[in-house]
């Protein structure tokens, strides 16, 4: 590069590099400082207190729990919605009949695919408010009302959904209604990630393994799905990181944020608790710097996993 | 008490776009929880006092400085603020009030808490700034000295102004450290007019509820209705009950986390009543929250509510015409120690930022909010008693006179309760428990072991700093 260019380029990039460092690196600095300390959050006043935060964290009961159930959104929320956005990209891209134009998607296949974006341009807290009328626990609910006038829920006994902490396959009730929510919302755009990755996929790879005699089954597992594996595994990252945060939809959705008696705690909710609460700002600082930790990892692990040679088209 | 409702249900659209937007910055989870602790360095404040102190002037608040006010515009607005604000600058025509109100006390104001805070916060609602860590950091000023200054249009001190128990809830370690301008009754709630009709009379004992209940169930209504999102709810009427059914003297135990409080005798007993209406199903089904549940009533749907007096207020928009909304006392049993006693408390406090630039003109501020003139607007604005007295006396509305008369005929000690006010942890533990009492997840002997429990823990914890409650 000639001299006179880099000069542009650095003369460039030093504003947005300097912004960045102030606004968003310098605050995890300062994040990272203060859990090594016992700072309230309401004064100036702190004490150094090395790790203990660090250990205190380790034998929270708590902390354990939340953590807990954000493993379970971290299992099923990238699961459910990729399973699900396949699901739809496929039938939308190459499940429809084919013809003399070749392969193509279902009837009105335009149509889904913005109806099932949708979600996609609404805020989170926006779904959560939406939903919150949906899930209404009595008979003025959509879903109460609907099944109590059809005679499936009796209306002494509506669904609780997210103040109902019993059980289902071991984990809360309220986990898996805001699982549903949380599928809902995501599958839309990875619906669209997916599609778009498919039509980067040559028309004659299919035709190929149609003339061989594949069925939809098997063109889907063993010519669509190796051939996505890129985009798969970027977005099983992003849905990882989706899945360790869940605030939004626990802060407006259950009873008091992680309710009802903890049954719906996650990391954040805690946090929140702990620093916004209990006044332990030093200590919530040390439960951001861990998950923020466990998050790279995560990442890297799950990059590292899923990396093989691309196949160039 | 200073614990209020807030429309968490129904969110503003500003609220609605204003979270819409920390929520996209908790897009990467670590990232925005890691920005959230941040903080910045203290700024030194400036000193806007010194003008010569007088009988008019108590604090020597300088001409031309300017008060930064902070309103909680939850249950009962803020109309009766800006009236505060004309009582004020008719005294002071010099000083500037900035008045903002909001329904995000803590997202809005803690932040700015170590460095350039308001001067005065009205510190309230679900978005509230934990009291204890307030006081513990230093980060509020004591008012001790606003409490010995003359009273803006009445005889004596603005302590000698206040109703009881006025003082003794703002005060921690010794030192008055809150104004609460609200004085809130609580209890059960029932429409007159449909009681005359159905010629119901109002039960004061547990007994002559479920005597009552049938009667009220072949009406095709619910015998009593609560809200089950918000655990803070309930844990009125149950502590209200165990003040009643055990005495004062056990509820201080409570607060002071003394050994084995919650098993004291009556305790229990105050609990079983609870326990049978849910098992006995007189609960409207649904697990609604505040204000779900206040329409539910209002709509006929059940028989009682157990609130407090700022529900006029909350739900004026919705009172059908000829719905006498009245307040009645939380029920006893026959041997309750302090069957009389009422659960009455100042609410909405006010706090006043050590860091605050102008702390003279945000105390002469509260003298204002505390004059006659001031909380005689409140009432007539709010539908609910000020906590300077003779607030109400001129006023004529069914819910206020109800609870009124409820004051008049209390026993000798207002019920009041501290703990949660104390720790954060018993605080969520409380309301989680409540709220499983009232499912029927829990019976009356497990929510005793698992309080007890509860207490314990925080006792025995060395990172939270312990409170006494003496009177």
């Amino acid at each position: 590069m000639r001299h006179g260019v880099a000069r542009f380029v650095t003369g460039f990039l030093a504003l947005p590099v300097a912004l960045y460092l102030f606004y968003v690196v310098w605050p995890f600095v300062q994040a990272a400082g203060y859990s090594l300390t016992d700072w309230g959050g309401y004064s100036d006043s702190q004490h150094f207190v090395g790790l203990d935060n660090y250990v205190r964290l380790l034998s929270d009961e708590l902390i354990r729990k939340a953590f807990w159930h954000n493993v379970f959104f971290l299992v099923t929320v990238p699961l459910f919605t990729i399973a699900l956005a396949l699901f739809l990209a496929f039938l939308l891209n190459v499940g429809g009949r084919e013809d003399r134009a070749g392969i193509r998607g279902v009837f009105g296949s335009g149509f889904y695919k913005i109806v099932f974006f949708f979600p996609q341009v609404l805020s989170l807290v926006l779904i959560a408010v939406m939903w919150q009328q949906i899930y209404r626990t009595d008979g003025q609910g959509l879903i109460n009302g609907l099944l109590i006038k059809i005679g499936l829920v009796d209306a002494d006994n509506p669904i609780a959904f997210t103040a109902d902490p019993e059980p289902f396959l071991g984990v809360p009730a309220v986990l898996w209604w805001l699982l549903f929510i949380a599928v809902w919302s995501g599958a839309g755009f990875y619906m669209v990630l997916f599609s778009a990755a498919m039509q980067s996929i040559p028309k004659e790879i299919y035709e190929a393994a149609i003339l061989d005699g594949a069925g939809r089954f098997h063109t889907f597992f063993r010519v669509t799905l190796p051939l996505l594996r890129d985009t798969v595994s970027v977005a099983w990252v992003y849905l990882g990181f989706i899945a360790l945060d869940m605030y939004a939809l626990v802060f407006v959705m259950t009873p008091s944020q992680g309710g009802p008696n903890h049954a719906s705690e996650i990391f954040a909710s805690v946090l929140n608790f702990t620093a916004f609460q209990k006044g332990q700002y030093g200590y919530a600082c040390a439960m951001g710097v861990a998950l923020a930790i466990f998050t790279i990892l995560l990442a890297a692990v799950q990059l590292r996993i899923t990396r093989r040679e691309r196949i160039e088209f | 008490m200073s614990v209020t409702p807030e429309n968490l249900g129904d969110l503003s659209r500003r609220t609605l776009l204003r979270r819409a937007a920390a929520a996209g910055l908790l897009a990467t989870p670590a990232m925005g929880l890691l920005s959230a602790c941040a903080g910045s360095e203290p700024k030194k404040s400036d000193d806007t006092g010194g003008a010569a102190k007088s009988k008019h002037n108590p604090f020597g608040v300088k001409d031309g400085s300017a008060v930064k006010v902070v309103i909680f515009n939850g249950g009962l607005g803020d109309q009766w603020a800006k009236e505060d604000k004309v009582i004020f600058n008719a005294k002071h025509p010099n000083i500037t009030v900035n008045m903002s109100s909001t329904q995000k006390i803590k997202t809005e104001e803690q932040p700015k808490m170590a460095t350039q805070p308001s001067d005065l916060v009205m510190n309230s609602g679900a978005d509230m700034m934990d009291r204890s860590t307030l006081i513990n950091e230093g980060a509020i000023e004591p008012l001790d000295d606003l409490l010995a200054a003359p009273a803006w249009d009445s005889e004596g001190t603005v302590a000698d102004s206040l109703l009881p128990g006025t003082v003794g809830d703002g005060t921690q370690n010794g030192k008055f450290y809150v104004v609460n301008v609200a004085y809130t009754v609580w209890g059960n709630w029932y429409n007159a007019a449909l009681f005359k009709k159905e010629g119901w009379q109002a039960p004061t004992t547990w007994d002559e509820f479920f005597a009552l209940a049938p009667k009220i169930k072949a009406k095709g209504m619910a015998p009593y209705v609560h809200d089950a999102v918000h655990g803070y709810y309930p844990r009125w009427a149950l502590m209200a009950s165990i003040w009643k059914s055990a005495g004062k003297q056990v509820v201080v135990d409570i607060d002071n986390l003394k050994d084995n409080a919650w098993k004291a005798d009556g305790v229990l007993k105050a609990l079983e009543p609870w326990e049978k209406l849910v098992k006995d199903k007189l609960l409207l089904p649904g697990k609604l929250d505040h204000t779900q549940s206040q329409q539910a009533w209002l709509d006929g749907k059940a028989a009682f509510i157990q609130v407090g007096t700022w529900l006029k207020n909350e739900m004026a928009a919705t009172i059908p015409p000829g719905f006498e909304l009245t307040l009645s006392d939380y029920w006893s049993n026959p041997g309750d120690k302090a069957a009389k006693d009422v659960f009455a408390a100042s609410g909405e406090g006010f706090v006043v930022p050590s860091k605050a630039p102008n702390k003279e003109a945000a105390k002469e501020f509260l003298r204002a909010i505390l004059s006659k003139a001031g909380s005689a607007k409140f009432a007539e604005l709010t539908k609910s008693l000020a906590s300077t007295k003779g607030s109400g006396d001129n006023v004529q509305d069914s819910a206020l006179s109800s609870s009124n008369n409820l004051m008049k005929n209390g026993g000798s000690e207002l019920i009041s309760v501290k703990f949660q006010d104390f720790y954060a942890d018993l605080d969520k533990e409380s309301q989680n428990l409540s709220e499983e009492l009232m499912a029927g997840r829990l019976t009356a002997q497990q929510f005793v072991d698992k309080m007890q429990a509860a207490a314990d823990k925080v006792a025995k914890d060395s990172s939270i700093k312990k409170q006494t409650r003496t009177a």
